[in-house]
Parts: structure tokens; sequence; C-alpha cells
């Protein structure tokens, strides 16, 4: 295993497709170009939903506020869950390059999966807290943007999952074949970009609560 | 032969299209008259005034720009026709640094013009600006309901329905609310519009500057009575608004939070309705959304109902 | 009796038998109701005579698998340009209603209920705003820009078919409103309050969000794949700056889409939620604020403008530079135009609602970048001034409606200007001045463009030239009806007559109205020019034939190819050398030549998953609409089911070939060899095989 990256290899980085005619090379620079792009739209709608919940941030109406409602730890730790199922994910492509056999790439795919449910439990605990204790997408508009702000990271989080899933069999059906390792870089920008957006809902939505 | 009578058969055609079209071109100009001085291009207000004024400024700016256009299309497209084999053909001629400057910084000026025209004019015209006075402005607090508009004077302590009674030189300022979905307040031959929402105001300064009978209407479609959301607005001197202000006092009826209520139920009705006496703060009340509106009470009772 | 009605509630949601217009109209026999009950019969049996045709004539195996299923740009592009033409024909006659009722209803209720009319110009704009103008528009793209860049297809062709076939389901929705229940009264923007459940409780407003939101998702995935298409698929030498105007008005749309059409989605979907789960996001009640609704409406509302009218822009560009002989002048200033116009059409969306109360200073700031934005768009114009200049022009249909657009656009560009005054805007917002100035961009800047392009295209898609004859009894039609229609609406607007009324109350209007109804019917009458015009041009195709692929002796690598084009598009891919390819290639005898050799091209074979996807989630709306739970679940079950199927497919190219290849190309180099080359002045006459006569300069 060489350690030397050419310069071609490092703009498909993760693909191995340097070695593969031109059409291949191309097909597969556009494939992850056209995910880039979605990101970039997907990032628009976390945008639009974040100033929404900007302008929210004093619709209690009368009702229950952030700063008492919020499990603050809970919080903390569906972050460093799926902080870590960032890194995991980053040996998931790590072992796409260096290695041949399929089973170090399943492996932190496993990891990642644990690591992401886990987050996905949690959050879905703390939601049916905030539930009991009446602080509901219907009792107030600064409610109805915070779920539907935090919600729809959450969905997409549950998406992922199933991509992972999906992924694993594909892994299992097919090996590493052109499409399996496409989908898996492409899969690896989503779960990044999940991340980073995560990072963003932690300080804006729940530090911002700790420091009203 | 052949052409003499043709060109007489012209005339004669022509002195018919004259018979038939002299009055019909005088009565269109007609109609467009009297439909016209029925909105802004006939001011009965300076904000009006003013801005009929900016839009004569800004049409005839552009003119500057759109009438080379209207001119030049058709000469070039006809000048350099296929069939013409006197125009010049130069299919490589793409670019010209001197048409380029034409192009680009004659309209960048106008531009620029009617920019700094517009930034004067929108501070001007701003409707939340009070209008410069002697008098203290009137205040009206309106309330866009479905589908009607009420109008309480606070300091008369009286409010009437899809009425507007205005004191003429006298300027007026509006606080407006809506009862229920999103409206506007259009008057058009005394000031532009501005939109009402519920749980928040917003503000209108106006004048009229002749006794007279106008019309104002909602401008923001909101639902089957929205055609007929249309209301008088009477422009009579201070004297007789004095007046008119001890007549309607001397009615009766009190527009309080049940008044309210019925009147904010969806439906039209029989106008003007005057209220002789208003409940104090009744106004913040409803931008505060402490009244449960009548169209909430309604929808509630329809389905008890059923 | 209970438990009947409660398994019906399972089984059909909301639906009940009133809900049927026919039933309604037999309950209550007035006009409007009868009206209705006539679009809904229009709907069912356009439907089943077209089901039976299909049947009768056994082409349902032809329509399946050589247009449904298929992932072919060129044909895709066709289905879109087909349910548009379709939508237009339904969203033109409720103008014509809408416009007879407006004359009729002077101080009097007229035919149509305000209810009825309600429905009439919220499905009015937002058929002819999504369905019809968006697949106009997106049909020509896809036709068109890939084979101007001389690639093979687009870069994702089954997500080509997904985005078609979600739009199909938006149309499809909105059709059925016709048939099941009513729709929308709140406008193509749909303002809440007035769509929140406490104001409009009952299927219009969903039938709205849920059509829309289908409309936005496919417009979406389509900007997606034109960004990506533009950016990666270009044949060798197609640099940036060598691209034909089309292709960039067609990038920069594509970019406006990804980024302009997410914040619809999130306006549509967060009015789901208040209206589905109870939220609060723009209701009057509980710390909703309606105008963050307005913001992101218009954040996408306005850039679409420019979604719109930046293709049919690169059309007139393509149009008048062929129809003049003429290289386009001042290309670098138009490229920076459209790029100009992409990016600050962002930045105006705040000049829709100058009338909410803002202060004046941010109304002046948005005043000004919507101004700033006429001076690339007069550019535009001035640059296909120029670009006659010192050419041969011919008068085609085309042109014609190319010439017409330049003169008319700059009306509306004035009455823009007017609007774009906040102090003037609060005197003609929401009248019908601002229904005449949208209708004045979007008719004579979108449709015109688009018939143009159409016209223009069409030989190349089909083989065979339109009639001419036929062209311009349309363009007189078009032009003259769109200056009856909307002039009157200019001088009513200033007189402080709103928009969306449906009765008024002073009889000097009546000149006016009755004088739009004309230009209405002469629109109506242009439409049904065009329908001729495709009957006659198919029944004498034999006569117009152009198998050889160019007969404007146009410029671009699409016209360097036969017509129909094969499903590869191009044999080999072209080299591209400079700006206007084909036609250098023309001059220095370089067209029409085989290739050193030809090799085995691969294309992605048919698929049903598209075809899947888009009605199974136009199934899930309906079942949303009317609180079908279980059609609602199977509905987006399939949806996401269909996709995880297809991402487990691996055979999905199909190989043509290099012998196959190579055969089709020497045949049809043979019929340019025999075809006898035409100069521009027979262009329009049988002699056209699509072989032009080269002008030596």
């Amino acid at each position: 295993m060489s350690a030397e990256i050419t310069d071609p290899e490092l703009l498909q980085a993760g693909l191995n497709v340097a070695a593969e005619p031109r059409e291949v090379r191309e097909h597969a620079e556009s494939d992850v170009l056209g995910f880039w792009v979605f990101l970039m739209s997907d990032a628009v709608i976390f945008a639009l939903l974040f100033s929404i919940y900007g302008t929210m941030g004093n619709a209690t109406a009368g009702g229950p506020v952030p700063q008492h409602e919020f499990k603050f730890h809970s919080a903390f730790w569906e972050t460093a869950l799926l902080l870590t199922s960032s890194f995991s994910y980053g040996m998931v492509s790590l072992s796409l390059k260096h290695t041949r056999h399929r089973i170090w790439p399943a492996l932190w795919l496993g990891v990642t999966f644990c690591l992401g449910a886990g987050f996905l439990i949690m959050e879905v605990r703390d939601f049916l807290t905030l539930f009991h204790d009446g602080a509901t997408p219907e009792r107030s508009g600064y409610f109805s943007s915070f779920f539907v702000l935090v919600g729809t990271h959450g969905c997409h989080v549950f998406s992922g999952l199933i991509w992972i899933v999906l992924m694993g069999i594909q892994i299992a059906m097919f090996g590493l074949d052109q499409r399996t390792r496409l989908n898996l870089i492409r899969l690896g920008l989503f779960w990044h970009f999940l991340d980073i957006i995560w990072v963003v809902i932690f300080s804006v939505v729940y530090l911002g609560a700790l420091i009203k | 032969m052949p052409e003499v009578s043709a060109r007489v058969w012209n005339k004669r055609r022509l002195r018919r299209w004259l018979a038939f079209g002299a009055p019909l071109a005088s009565a269109a100009s007609l109609f467009g008259c009297s439909t016209l001085s029925r909105g802004f291009l006939a001011p009965a207000g300076p904000i009006a005034a003013a801005e009929r004024h900016e839009l004569f400024v800004v049409s005839a700016i552009m003119l500057l720009v759109i009438g080379p256009v209207f001119l030049l299309t058709p000469l070039i497209a006809w000048r350099y026709r296929l069939s013409n084999t006197k125009s010049t053909y130069r299919p490589q001629w793409g670019f010209s640094w001197i048409l380029e400057g034409l192009i680009w910084i004659p309209p960048t000026i106008i531009v620029i013009v009617l920019a700094v025209f517009l930034w004067e004019n929108s501070e001007q015209l701003d409707p939340y600006r009070p209008l410069s006075s002697p008098f203290q402005p009137l205040q009206i607090q309106a309330v866009s309901l479905d589908w009607k508009w009420l109008f309480i004077y606070p300091d008369q302590h009286i409010a009437i329905v899809d009425q507007l009674i205005l004191p003429v030189g006298r300027p007026v300022h509006f606080s407006l609310t809506s009862g229920t979905v999103m409206q506007s307040l259009l008057l058009p031959r005394l000031a532009g519009q501005i939109f009402t929402m519920a749980g928040m105001t917003t503000q209108l300064n106006i004048a009229v500057s002749a006794p007279g009978t106008y019309w104002g209407e909602n401008a923001q479609f909101n639902g089957t009575g929205f055609q007929k959301q249309k209301f008088r607005i009477i422009g009579v001197s201070p004297e007789d608004f004095r007046q008119w202000v001890t007549t309607l006092q001397k009615k009766p009826n009190l527009l309080d939070n049940k008044a309210y209520q019925i009147l904010s139920r969806q439906s039209l009705l029989p106008h003007p309705i005057i209220f002789g006496n208003v409940q104090p703060n009744l106004f913040s009340e409803i931008v505060n959304q402490a009244i449960t509106p009548g169209y909430v009470l309604q929808h509630e009772g329809t389905s008890s109902h059923e | 009796m209970n438990n009947a009605m409660g398994f019906w509630h399972i089984l059909f949601g909301r639906l009940t038998w009133e809900s049927l217009p026919f039933v309604k109209a037999w309950l209550d026999p007035t006009v409007s109701e009868i009206i209705a009950a006539g679009a809904g019969g229009i709907v069912v049996l356009g439907a089943i005579a077209t089901f039976g045709l299909i049947t009768l004539f056994g082409k349902w195996r032809y329509i399946w698998t050589e247009w449904m299923t298929s992932l072919d740009h060129k044909k895709i592009g066709i289905m879109y340009m087909i349910l548009a033409v379709i939508m237009l024909s339904r969203a033109l006659i409720e103008a014509v209603l809408m416009r007879v009722q407006q004359a009729v209803a002077i101080n009097n209720p007229g035919l149509l209920s305000p209810d009825h009319f309600g429905q009439l110009f919220t499905t009015h704009g937002t058929i002819m705003i999504f369905f019809v103008g968006m697949p106009l528009l997106t049909g020509l793209i896809n036709f068109a820009m890939p084979l101007q860049i001389g690639a093979r297809d687009v870069a994702f062709p089954y997500m080509n078919s997904i985005s078609l076939w979600m739009t199909v389901g938006g149309g499809i929705l909105l059709m059925a409103s016709l048939v099941f229940g009513e729709f929308s009264t709140g406008g193509w923007s749909g303002y809440p309050p007035y769509t929140e459940l406490a104001f409009n409780g009952g299927v219009g407003p969903d039938y709205w969000i849920w059509a829309v939101t289908l409309s936005s998702l496919g417009a979406m995935m389509t900007g997606i794949n034109f960004a990506v298409t533009v950016y990666k698929l270009r044949s060798p030498g197609m640099r940036w700056m060598r691209l034909p105007l089309f292709t960039w008005t067609a990038f920069c749309t594509a970019i406006l889409m990804i980024f302009a059409v997410p914040p619809l989605t999130i306006a549509t979907l967060l009015l789901a939620a208040d209206r589905y789960l109870g939220m609060h996001f723009f209701t009057n009640a509980l710390g909703g604020n309606m105008m963050n609704f307005v913001n992101l409406f218009w954040l996408f509302g306005h850039p679409e403008v420019y979604i719109l009218i930046l293709p049919a822009f690169g059309i007139f560009s393509e149009v008048v530079s062929t129809f003049s002989a003429k290289v386009l002048y001042g290309y670098t200033s138009l490229v920076i135009a459209t790029m100009a116009i992409a990016l600050l059409s962002f930045t105006v969306w705040l000049h829709h609602f100058f009338t909410m109360g803002q202060s004046a200073p941010v109304n002046a700031v948005f005043g000004i970048a919507t101004m700033a934005i006429g001076i690339p768009t007069g550019v535009k114009i001035y640059n296909w001034i120029w670009t006659m200049f010192r050419g041969e022009v011919r008068f085609t249909t085309p042109m014609l409606f190319s010439l017409a657009f330049m003169v008319t656009f700059v009306i509306g560009g004035m009455s823009g200007i007017i609007l774009a005054t906040p102090p003037v805007d609060f005197m003609v917002h929401n009248t019908l001045f601002l229904v005449a100035h949208f209708h004045n961009m979007l008719i004579p800047g979108m449709l015109y463009g688009m018939i143009a392009g159409y016209y223009y295209w069409f030989p190349k898609a089909f083989g065979f030239r339109l009639s001419e004859t036929w062209g311009r009894i349309a363009f007189v039609c078009w032009v003259v009806g769109f200056y009856l229609a909307f002039t009157p609406l200019y001088v009513l607007g200033l007189a402080g007559a709103p928009r969306r009324t449906q009765e008024f109350f002073d009889p000097s209007f009546r000149p006016w109205l009755i004088i739009a109804l004309l230009g209405a019917l002469l629109i109506a009458a242009g439409l049904a020019a065009l329908f001729i015009q495709l009957w006659v041009s198919i029944k004498q195709r034999d006569t117009t034939r152009v198998p050889v692929g160019d007969p404007w002796d146009a410029r671009g690598l699409e016209w360097s190819i036969p017509a129909p084009p094969p499903d590869y598009n191009f044999a080999v891919l072209p080299q591209v050398g400079r700006r206007d390819a084909f036609y250098w290639r023309k001059q220095n005898n370089g067209a029409y030549k085989p290739a050193d050799h030809y090799r085995d091209i691969e294309v992605p074979k048919n698929s049903m998953c598209g075809v899947l996807v888009g009605l199974a989630a136009a199934a899930c709306f309906f079942g949303l609409v009317w609180h079908i739970w279980w059609l609602a679940f199977c509905g987006s079950a399939l949806t996401i089911g269909t996709i995880i199927t297809r991402s487990f497919m691996r055979d999905v190219v199909r190989t043509i070939p290099a012998a196959e290849v190579e055969a089709l190309d020497r045949r049809w180099l043979e019929t340019a060899a025999a075809a006898l080359p035409v100069p521009r002045q027979l262009e329009l006459t049988p002699e056209n095989e699509g072989l032009a006569r080269c002008q030596p300069k």
C-alpha cells in the first residue's frame, strides 16, 4: 500500500478510480458533484429553518420556555455520539481507500449505525419528556419551530441510518463495486453534513437557550 | 384609372371610418377619463398627488430607455431584412466598445438617477411619516374584519363600520390591525395601501384636500365577501366634522367586546353601522388578541350544531 | 349506521358524494356549479377518451416502452412539453372564464360564485407558473441543452425521469381537484393565515400545498441535474465562454432552481405542519408569524420569475442570431448580464410586499436593487437589436415572436420600474395594474420565447417543420390578443380596481373589461392556432421533412446531427474549437464527415421506477389531501420502496455496438450527400431537406 497520493487520485479520494477509463472517472466525478449540489440545497433548507427558529425565539405564547425545558446533559451526550459517529464514518472512508477487503468498511459502518441509532434514541426520549411537560409543537410558535428544526435533522439521521443498513446489504451482495463505493462516498458526505448541522443546532438551539 | 378609384374608395372608406370611429374614440376617452378619475390620477389629497407626481416622473424617465427600443427594433429589423440586397451584411461583426458603452452606461445612469429620486421620495412618502401641518392629526384606529372595515375614532369615542368621515385639511393618522386574515387598506384617491395583520399594527398618514365622497377598499383577497368590502369616505369641512361627531356620539350603540365579537364574524352587513360609544382600549385588546374573534366562535358554533 | 360511516371514513377519508361537482350541481343547479360540473366532466371524459383511444389503437406497449419509461432526455423533454400544453389549455380556458365573469358582473353577481371565482384565479396562477411555465422551460432545456453542449444525456437520466413524473403527479392532483372536492381560493401565493385551518378548513389549500410541493421537489432535482450536466458533461473543447447562450441561461436557471426552490418547499411544508399537526408557524394565535411565510414565498417567488424568463432569453438569443444569419452581438455582455440577473434576483424579494410596513430605507434599498436588475435586462434587449444590425433578417415565426417580445417586454419593464418605486407601488399593488405587469413579463417574455423555441427546435425533434402559415396566424392572435387583454388592466389598475375580485361596482369599467375579454378570446384563438398548426404540420409532414437536420442554417452543435437525433445523440462526441462550433464546421467544409472510428456507446436502459415514484407520490399526496391515511401510507411506502429497489439494480445500461452506430451514421451521411443545399430564401419551401447552403464570407 503506497502512502503517496497523486493529483487525480486526490481529486477522487476514496473512489479508487484513477486507473479506470476516462468516462468512468468523469461519471464518478459528476455523481459526487451532484450529491454536493444536493447538499447545498439541503443546507439552504436548514438555513431557512434556522432563520425561522430565530424569528420565533420569543413566540412562546405564555407557554413553556426553552431554558426550563431543555435537557442539556442529554444534548451534550447526543453531540458526543454524533461526533464519534462522524469519526467512525471517517474510518469507513479510510478503509475503503486503503483495504481491499469488504469486512473493514462493513465493520465501521456497523459502528456508525450504532452510534447514530444511540443519538436518535436519546433524541426521541428528549422529545417525549418535552411532550410530557406540555412543551408540544401545538403549544406555541416557538416549539413548532424547535420541533421542526431539530426534527428535520432527526429525520435526516433516520434516513441516514436506513441508508447505512442498505449499504451494508449492498456490500454483502455486490462487494465493493463501483456503485457501492460511490454510494458509500455519498453517504459519507451526507453523514458529515448532518454532523455539521447538529453542531449548529447544538450551538444555536441548546447553548442559545442556556445563555438566556 | 384603377389606382385613382382605389384612392377614392380609400377616401370614402376613411370618411366612413371617421364617421363611426370618432364618436367611438371619444366615447372611449370619456370612459377612460371617468375610469381614471376614480384612482390616484385624480388625487384628492397631498399623498395621492405626490404619488401621482412620482408616477409621472418615473414614466418620463423610463421613456428614455424604451423609446429607442420602440424605434430601433422595427427599423433595424426591416432595414436588414434578407430581401434588402442594398444593406450591408457583416456576419462576423459582433462587438464594438462604443456600442458596449452606449448599452451599459446610459441605463446605469438612468437607474442611478431613479435611485436617488426613489431614495428621497421613499422617505418623503413613507406611510409612517407624520404629515407636516399646524393641526394635530386626527387619530383613527382601523380594524380589518371579514368582510368589513371597523374605524374607531378613539378621541371622539365613536366607531363606524364601513364608512369614514374625515375633516378636510387636517392630517389623519391611522393605526391599523386585523381582526382576521391579512388585508390591505387602499384609498385610491387619497393614499396608497398598507397591510393589516393580526397581532401587529401598521400605520398610515393621509390628508384630504377637498370635500367630497371617495371610496376605499380592501385590496388583499380574503374570501367570498372580498369584492364587497368597500366603503365610502366622506370629506367634510372641520366645522361639519365637529357636527358629525356630536350627532354620531348621540347614537346609543356601544362597541364593546360583545359587539366586536358579533362584528368580527364572517359576514356582509348593511352599512354604515355607527357606534356612539366605544369601550376604551378596545383596539389594543384586539391587537393583543385578548378578545376571541367572532370567526372562531362562529366556526365552533357551526361545528357544534352539526 | 355509525359503523358504516366509520368504515367509509377509513376507506375514503373526508371524501363524500357531495365532494363530486356533479352531485353538487344536481343538488344546487346554479350556473357556477354547472360550469364546475362541466369542467369535472371534461376531465373524466378526457381521461376515458385518452385511455380508450390508446387501447383501441393498441398503443399501450408503444407508449409505455418508448415514452413513459424512457430515460432519454429528448423524450423526457417532449413529455414535459405535452404536460405543459395540456395544463396550458386548462388554465387559458380558466382565464377566459374569469374575463367573462368580470365583463358580465358589474353590479350583479354574474355567472360564477365568489368561491368558484377564487378557485379559478388560484388554479390559473398555480398551473401557469408550476405546470405550464416550469414544464415548458424544463422540457426545452431537457431537449436542447445536452445537444448544445455535445452530451449524450443529462448527468442523472433516472432522476430526470423522477422529476418529470413528480411534476406529472402534481398536474394529476390539480386535475383531480376538478373532480374530487375543490381547490384553494388563496391565490397562487397561498398567503396564510387565510389558507390556515381557521379560515379554510376544506381540502382546497391542501390540494395547493401538495401539488406545489410535488412540483417543487421535481424542480429541485431538475436544477441539480441541469447544473451538473452543464458543469461536467460538456464535450471536449466546449469551454465556458464557448457555450451557446441558451445553455448559459439553462445553467443560471438550474442554479436558481437549486437555491430558490427550497424556500418554497419549506413554505408549503410548514403550512402543512400548521394544517395537519396543529403547529403555529403562520397562524394568528400562539406566536405564529405570517410574515415568515411571505418572506419564504417570495424568497422563492422572485428568483422563480427569472427561472422562468432566463431560458426564454436564451431562446431569443439563439433565434435572433440564427434568423439574422449573424453572430450574436456582445456575447460576453450577454453572459455577464445573465449572471448578473441570476445573482440580483436573490436580492429583491421584498419588493413583493412594500406595503407590509417596513421602514422607508428598507423599502428603498429593495426598490433600488430591483431597478438595478433593469440594467442587465435592458442590455440584453439592445444586444439582440445589435445582433440584427448588419445581418440578413428572415421574418419567420420564431423571429416574429422575438421581435414582438422585444417591443412588448420593455413596456412591462417600464411598469416594473413603476412598481419598484415604493410610493407608486402603494397605489397599484394588489390592483389589476400588477396583474397586467406580470402578465406583460410572462406572456411576451416567457411564453413567446417558449413558442419560438418550440417552433425552432421542433424540426430537430421530429424531423419535419411546422406550418409557417399557421405559425403566423398564431403570432397575430397572441400579440394582438395580448395588447387587447392587458392594456385595459393597466388602466383599471391605475383606477384602483383590485385584483381577484369577482364583481365590480363601477359601470365605467365595463368597456375596458369587454376589450380585455376580447383579448383573452384572441389569445385562446392563438393557442387553438398552435394546435391547428401541429395538426396541419403532421398532415403535410412529407413535404417538410428535414432529415439532414439543419433547416435554419443554424450555428450550434444540436444542428450537426440528424433530425430526429439517434438515442445517443452524437455518433462521436464532437470536438469544439470555437463558439458557434457547427457554423464554423460548415464554413470550413468540416461538416457531414464520417468519424475515424466509432466506438460502443452506453445509454441508460428504460426504467419504470420514475413513473412509479412520481405516481406513487401523487397517490400519497392525494391521500393526505383527503385524510385517506392508508393511501398516504401505501403511496409513500411505494415511493421509497421503488427508490431503494432501484439502488439494488446493477443492470441499468444498454450498449449500442460500434457497428450499429457506424451504419446509422453512414446512412445519414449519405442522405446529407444526396440532399440539395438550400439558400436561406428557400428555407420555408419543400426543397429544404435540412441542408443549408453555405454562404461564403
